[in-house]
């Protein structure tokens, strides 16, 4: 029998994160073990995972998202209990630019759970697999975090520092076999979007976002736009000169 | 405030959209609020009945996880909002499957109890809602009530075909049957004449678990169908490709259906499919939602949209009353491609405002041709009346209050069940708040 795949997820009741272990799941029964900071909230994704796969096993971990002695005990235990074939770190939470550019303690938090937080988890992972030289590290950043702009710049901001974060850590790890992935998905229609669903800002679906993630962690790509399509439009969008995008409404 | 349309697309009137997602956020989000509010999960009701029109709509499509799975029972808890294709995609390839389902699977669980839907086998398994076990539900006021057949039966019974007016589900216990895998055996024969009709439909009752006929609704000169029969296979080779899926991608100016496409259309489907009549094994998702391949389907109606009329008929007036129905249809010139005929079994259905009744339903989409239509309707109303039938609330948008008031006798009953913070484009219309 094929030994199950090993999958631990920080930010574990992500809708993203929740649809790629639905397609990880669908290739056969995994061991998860989900980190979040709400347990009842785990333990919803966790009881749907185990109704769609019985042989499956999950664990759930909570912790606080931004205490690095917290966060190293975490990662620490989800490496000592045996092999780990991945991990996805996607925490994230989308906060109103206003409120931010209103509010200095906003724009504090915002940078926190979005940049501070996945970085942490991030380099003590990368810790662990590079002792082990195995296996994959996927972050998910943002097409936001491909230029800055006025709708969104403090979480753009955030998500710029996690992709110079990925790209730091895959020059660190390029020799080894730990593969390090960064995952920017463009807007897609999740809790963290609920706002601007109602805005009428076309959204993707996530369950074509997850299979692209999943197929791309697959392949073993580097970076993973999804859709794919965001890859091409961030190309021209960071290529157009400041006089020209400073005028554009977006 | 966003445009929400039911399946039927005869109104586009603004609703507080409100998606049901967190479990925490539940609670403020329904109850106490200042505006009446109705719970939408897929909107394939066609007409009113999941419509609220400048209240709120709880959107439940983000209440879609599962819960709970018994392997060894076939128990499944879901919330609200989970599809009936999830469930069946998810459980078929295990051996366990609905035991009834609608012609689409693109339901929410919350939906197919509110209108204690039926499917082609209601003679041997009856509605939906005699498949639940257990809902939760979350009123207004914030009380839950967790009911079943033998718990707090009388809320289950308001709350099985309640039309959502009992408050919202936020989970349900459904009980999924066994089967050897997703094959039926089917058999489809050509019949003229609704004696022949009620003969097949009898002789078919014990042998064929699944029974539906689809009539030429064009035809003035005598009735004449396809009757579809079929039962779980003892097939059990997986299933390799779905079919592809095609897009109505435009809504048409006027309606594609119309006097020039319905008597070709109608003439065409028969002899096509006259010709593959006989035996063969099919796919139940083919069979059972032969129109979820084609997305967007009701856009061919046009921007005025459609209505469907479906009536049930007790078995002693029925073939009376739907011979006569029939023939206003086709002397009307309207009417549509797929007419569907079906009887259903001799048993009482769960709900005090359940539509399934012992008898013979007839159902069939008419485009919205604004005062003509509605004249139409008043003469098949006269005669569902006159033969003590009903109508289906789930596709109604225009019946007259006394119609909904006779066909529903224990619509006196419910009402001790309504939510006060809950209330319909239906609910208004027939039954005055
Ligand atoms: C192509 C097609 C074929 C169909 N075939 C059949 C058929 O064969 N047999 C049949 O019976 N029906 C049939 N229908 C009708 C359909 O099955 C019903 O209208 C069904 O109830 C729609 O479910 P929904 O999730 O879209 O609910 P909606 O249409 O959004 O809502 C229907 C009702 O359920 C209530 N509701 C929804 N969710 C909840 C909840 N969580 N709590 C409380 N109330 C709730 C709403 O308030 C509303 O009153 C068909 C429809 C289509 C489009
Ligand atoms: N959806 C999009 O359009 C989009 C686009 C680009 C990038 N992304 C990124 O994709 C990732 C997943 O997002 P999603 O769309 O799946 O959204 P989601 O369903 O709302 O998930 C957000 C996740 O982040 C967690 N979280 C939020 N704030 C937190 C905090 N302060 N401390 C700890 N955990 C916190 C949430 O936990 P709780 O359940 O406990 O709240 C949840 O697990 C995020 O990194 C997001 O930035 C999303």
């Amino acid at each position: 029998m094929q030994k199950k795949m090993r999958i631990v997820v920080v930010g574990g009741s992500s809708a993203i994160a929740e649809h790629c272990l639905r397609v990880w799941l669908a290739d056969g029964p995994a061991e998860m073990i989900l980190i979040g900071r709400d347990r009842s909230r785990l333990q919803r994704v966790a009881d749907d995972l185990q109704v769609r796969s019985p042989q499956s096993s999950v664990q759930l971990v909570t912790a606080d998202f931004l205490d690095p002695s917290g966060i190293d005990r975490t990662i620490t235990d989800a490496f000592g209990a045996g092999r780990v074939d991945v991990v996805l770190i996607a925490h994230g939470s989308l906060p109103d630019q206003s409120e931010c550019q209103a509010s200095l303690e906003l724009c504090r938090d915002a940078i926190g759970v979005n940049a501070t937080s996945p970085v942490l988890f991030a380099e003590a992972c990368a810790r662990e697999m590079e002792k082990r030289n195995y296996g994959a590290l996927a972050l998910i950043g943002s097409v936001a975090g491909d230029r800055g702009r006025k709708s969104n710049y403090v979480y753009g901001a955030a998500k710029g520092l996690v992709t110079r974060y990925a790209e730091g850590l895959q020059h660190r790890l390029a020799k080894t076999d730990v593969k390090v992935i960064l995952i920017k998905p463009g807007p897609t229609e999740t809790p963290m979007t609920a706002a601007l669903s109602q805005q009428k800002v076309k959204l993707a679906r996530v369950e074509d976002v997850a299979a692209q993630i999943v197929k791309g962690i697959k392949a073993g790509k580097s970076v993973i736009y999804a859709p794919p399509k965001w890859w091409l439009i961030m190309l021209i969008l960071r290529h157009l000169p400041s006089g020209i995008f400073n005028r554009l409404e977006i | 405030m966003s445009c929400v349309s039911s399946w039927g697309g005869l109104s586009a009137d603004h609703h507080q959209v409100v998606n049901l997602m967190d479990p925490s956020k539940l609670e403020s989000s329904i109850c106490r609020r200042p505006l009446k509010g109705l719970a939408f999960g897929m909107g394939r009701s066609y007409g009113d009945s999941c419509l609220n029109s400048s209240g709120i709509l709880w959107v439940t499509k983000g209440l879609n996880r599962f819960v709970a799975f018994d392997e060894k029972t076939g128990r499944l808890v879901s919330e609200a909002g989970v599809l009936l294709r999830d469930i069946q995609r998810l459980f078929v390839p295990r051996g366990w499957m609905l035991p009834v389902t609608p012609g689409t699977q693109m339901v929410t669980v919350g939906g197919a109890i509110a209108n204690d839907v039926h499917g082609k086998n209601h003679h041997a398994s009856g509605s939906f809602g005699d498949h639940v076990l257990s809902v939760t539900l979350l009123r207004t006021d914030g009380e839950t009530i967790v009911c079943g057949p033998s718990e707090n039966a009388d809320w289950f019974s308001a709350t099985v075909g309640g039309l959502g007016l009992t408050g919202v589900i936020l989970r349900a216990e459904v009980q999924l049957r066994r089967v050897a895998g997703p094959w039926l055996d089917n058999e489809t024969i050509p019949f003229s004449g609704l004696p022949d009709f009620f003969h097949l439909a009898d002789d078919s009752e014990a042998g064929w678990e699944h029974t539906v006929s689809w009539i030429d609704c064009a035809r003035r000169a005598g009735v004449r169908g396809l009757f579809t029969r079929s039962k779980p296979s003892e097939r059990t080779q997986p299933f390799s490709s779905r079919p592809s899926v095609l897009t109505m991608p435009v809504t048409p100016p006027i309606s594609l259906v119309n006097e020039l496409s319905l008597k070709p259309f109608n003439l065409a489907y028969y002899h096509l499919n006259k010709l593959k009549a006989g035996r063969s094994v099919d796919h139940f998702e083919r069979l059972f939602y032969p129109l979820d391949n084609l997305l967007n389907w009701n856009r061919m109606y046009g921007p005025k949209g459609f209505y469907q009329y479906q009536c049930v008929i007790p078995r002693a007036a029925g073939f009376d009353a739907i011979q006569a129905i029939l023939a206003e249809i086709a002397k009307s010139g309207d009417g549509s491609f797929l007419t569907v005929l079906k009887t259903f079994g001799n048993r009482q259905p769960v709900g005090m405002l359940s539509f399934p009744a012992p008898g013979v339903t007839l159902a069939l989409d008419f485009p919205n041709r604004g005062i003509r239509t509605q004249k139409l309707f008043d003469r098949l109303d006269a005669i569902v009346s006159e033969a003590k039938g009903r109508l289906y609330a789930a596709k109604d948008a225009r019946m007259p209050k006394e119609l909904f008031h006779s066909g529903y006798p224990r619509l006196p009953e419910f009402l001790k069940f309504r939510d006060q913070g809950i209330s319909s484009d239906l609910s208004r219309r027939l039954i005055g708040n």
